[in-house]
């Protein structure tokens, strides 16, 4: 009985440092890339999908297709004052002054007020939920009617929610509402009647410039994690420690 | 919607284009401010039970049920600003422990099941039963069925009453810690708004709490005393005057070192908060929280700790400073949740906010809120009237 133990206890040992020998192994071979990954913390099961999202500013025009698109397809109420997902226009004058808008969410597009001559730099930046693996959201919901799907993205059942609006005051990034009909929280699902399907989200299908790029983060030869290698990618207000699994190259500093 | 398009007009600077309604209005400020009404009040109860200070027994009856008044009332603003009243009972049924929101029905229960219901109970059971057979008609059958059946006034009996009702006080001070300490937690976790995100958050609400508490009982104790015509206990309230001064100075030095520590550090969100006291805040923060609910309130009652004028002078000035405080922890509540929203988390902009008058969420209805509790507690007063029980004589 002490022999048998005493085996299982050594080649529970043995067992346990190959693993953790492999997982060195396995994160060193991650480096280039890896303060992304960590920072967006840990897939529950790194066999299955594990969307994250791409936005490429250097390629984004500003044409607020993807926030018309994301209207239509998801009945986001047409008011201007709800949104899953909009673009914003950062102009950076040459005095140092930052000028921020997002008319209509950038659905009609933009327009520059600034000479060319004051320009110090001028960008858009397009928001969306950033289904965040530690999200300040999900973690407040009262009831649970707010989750992440296994899939990694942050749905709310509207059946279930109770519209207390505790999540909206805990997303960092403004990308929730409460539903004037429906009186619940609503936000972006990464369409996901859509990606369940073979389908692209409604932002990325129209993007013009492929600016926006959506994919599985566990998949080494995807689309995404070639965007991520191959691009200086950032997240939105990392201090804040979301996990966003929402990562933009070029990045201003001044982007908020 | 037409309200959303007027504010709209009034941004200042750059929002996220989802943070033009304010989610939390008048009805949440309320929540705060009614809940620290009553764990205020309880623990000026507790002082004179469990801290045996016994200058304090005039109001003692009086704060426990005006804690139990308000306690009533507390949870109803929060509910009926839901999306989904209907679906509250979700938040008893199936709570998302992670959520500081969530255990929000637990601790309300607890509260007010377990600590004060019982222990008004027991400090209330000898007089049930008397007033049950002294009584006639409705009354007579209220007393009855207050009494639960248990109608044994025996010494022993009676011993064991004060002995438990005791007990319960002891649990009921960190209870009561626990509730308001918990609703500061509610706002100071919230890492996205940094104008809440303290960890001095929770103790910053249940001292303010403790002020408010106070100075209701104050207020109080000094109405119901007119009201009756009977003549009010000055060393009583001269000793409420002294707990309301300590407590005071607690609370100004604690919200000054959220302040002072804020500017020292200087973080990321500075420039906008800067911009937000001095701007939007600065008539609720600088003057009606500071000036006329901190400031003056302190320095009077400092005054008083020198020099106590004549009781002709002395009521009248209590009267006010209660009054002072009151509307002074009301606009702390006002400028914590409306001075989060007004900010956008961009920190590049405001969005504003305007009182409506109609609606569930306007300035008539938050007044029915308010005057609820006090109207309950004229009820409370009327079938269970502190003034009238044996139990003060006999043992």
């Amino acid at each position: 009985m002490g022999t048998k133990r005493m085996n299982a206890s050594r080649r529970n040992f043995l067992k346990k440092s190959a693993a953790l020998a492999g997982t060195i192994l396995a994160t060193s071979a991650l480096a280039p890339f890896n303060a992304i990954i960590f920072a967006a913390g840990e897939p529950e099961d790194k066999t299955k999908i594990w969307y994250g999202i791409g936005i490429d500013i250097e390629k984004c025009i500003g044409c607020g297709m993807c926030a018309k698109a994301c209207k239509s397809e998801n009945n986001v109420p047409k008011e201007p004052f709800y949104y899953r997902s909009w673009v914003e226009q950062y102009t950076i004058k040459n005095d140092g002054s930052i000028n921020v808008v997002s008319p209509n969410g950038g659905i009609d597009g933009f327009t520059q007020t600034v000479p060319e001559e004051e320009l110090f730099k001028t960008f858009f930046v397009p928001k969306m939920c950033n289904h965040c693996a530690k999200s300040p959201c999900t973690q407040v919901c009262p009831v649970g009617a707010t989750f992440e799907s296994p899939e990694g993205i942050t749905l709310v059942d509207k059946e279930y929610c109770i519209g207390c609006a505790y999540c909206i005051q805990a997303c960092p990034y403004g990308c929730r509402y409460l539903h004037p009909v429906t009186k619940t929280a609503d936000k972006c699902t990464l369409c996901y009647h859509r990606i369940t399907k073979g389908l692209k989200p409604a932002c990325v299908e129209v993007c013009p410039t492929g600016a926006r790029i959506y994919g599985d983060l566990n998949d080494k030869e995807g689309e995404l994690h070639k965007f991520l290698k191959e691009h200086n990618c950032q997240v939105l207000k990392p201090n804040l420690n979301t996990g966003s699994k929402l990562f933009y190259n070029g990045l201003s500093a001044e982007v908020r | 919607m037409e309200h959303l398009y007027e504010i709209l007009k009034h941004v200042d600077g750059f929002i996220y284009p989802n943070e033009i309604e304010l989610q939390w209005g008048i009805l949440i400020i309320l929540y705060p401010y009614i809940t620290g009404l009553v764990a205020g009040a309880f623990i000026l109860a507790s002082l004179e039970r469990v801290f045996k200070i016994k200058v304090l027994r005039p109001t003692y009856h009086l704060a426990l049920l005006t804690a139990l008044a308000f306690l009533i009332v507390a949870g109803l603003p929060l509910v009926s600003h839901l999306g989904h009243p209907f679906r509250s009972y979700e938040i008893l049924t199936t709570p998302q422990l992670g959520s500081a929101m969530a255990i929000f029905g637990f601790v309300y229960l607890w509260y007010l099941m377990v600590v004060l219901l019982l222990e008004i109970w027991f400090d209330y059971r000898y007089d049930l039963v008397i007033w049950s057979n002294e009584s006639k008609g409705i009354k007579r059958r209220i007393y009855k069925i207050l009494t639960l059946g248990v109608t044994d006034i025996s010494p022993k009996a009676l011993a064991w009453d004060k002995k438990l009702g005791y007990i319960i006080t002891v649990i009921g001070i960190p209870s009561a810690f626990l509730l308001h300490g918990y609703v500061g937690f509610i706002f100071g976790s919230i890492k996205a708004n940094p104008w809440w995100s303290t960890v001095l958050m929770p103790v910053i609400f249940l001292l303010s709490a403790m002020v408010s508490g106070i100075a209701l009982v104050m207020f109080l104790y000094m109405v119901v005393s007119w009201i009756r015509k009977v003549k009010i206990d000055m060393a009583c309230l001269d000793e409420i005057g002294k707990f309301l001064f300590m407590v005071l100075i607690l609370d100004f030095t604690l919200e000054s070192l959220d302040q002072v520590h804020r500017i020292y550090e200087a973080e990321e969100s500075f420039e906008i908060l800067h911009m937000l006291v001095t701007g939007k805040l600065t008539y609720t923060l600088f003057i009606f929280q500071g000036l006329m609910g901190t400031i003056i309130p302190l320095l009077t009652l400092g005054f008083f700790r020198m020099y106590l004028p004549k009781e002709k002078l002395r009521k009248p000035i209590y009267f006010l400073v209660s009054c002072l405080v009151l509307f002074g922890v009301f606009f702390m509540r006002w400028n914590v949740v409306i001075g989060g929203q007004l900010f956008s988390k961009s920190f590049l902009g405001f969005t504003s906010f305007k009182l409506g008058m109609v609606g569930l969420e306007g300035f008539w209805m938050a007044l029915v809120w308010m005057i609820m509790p006090f109207l309950i507690l004229s009820f409370i007063l009327w079938l269970l009237p502190p003034w009238k029980k044996h139990s003060e004589e006999t043992v």
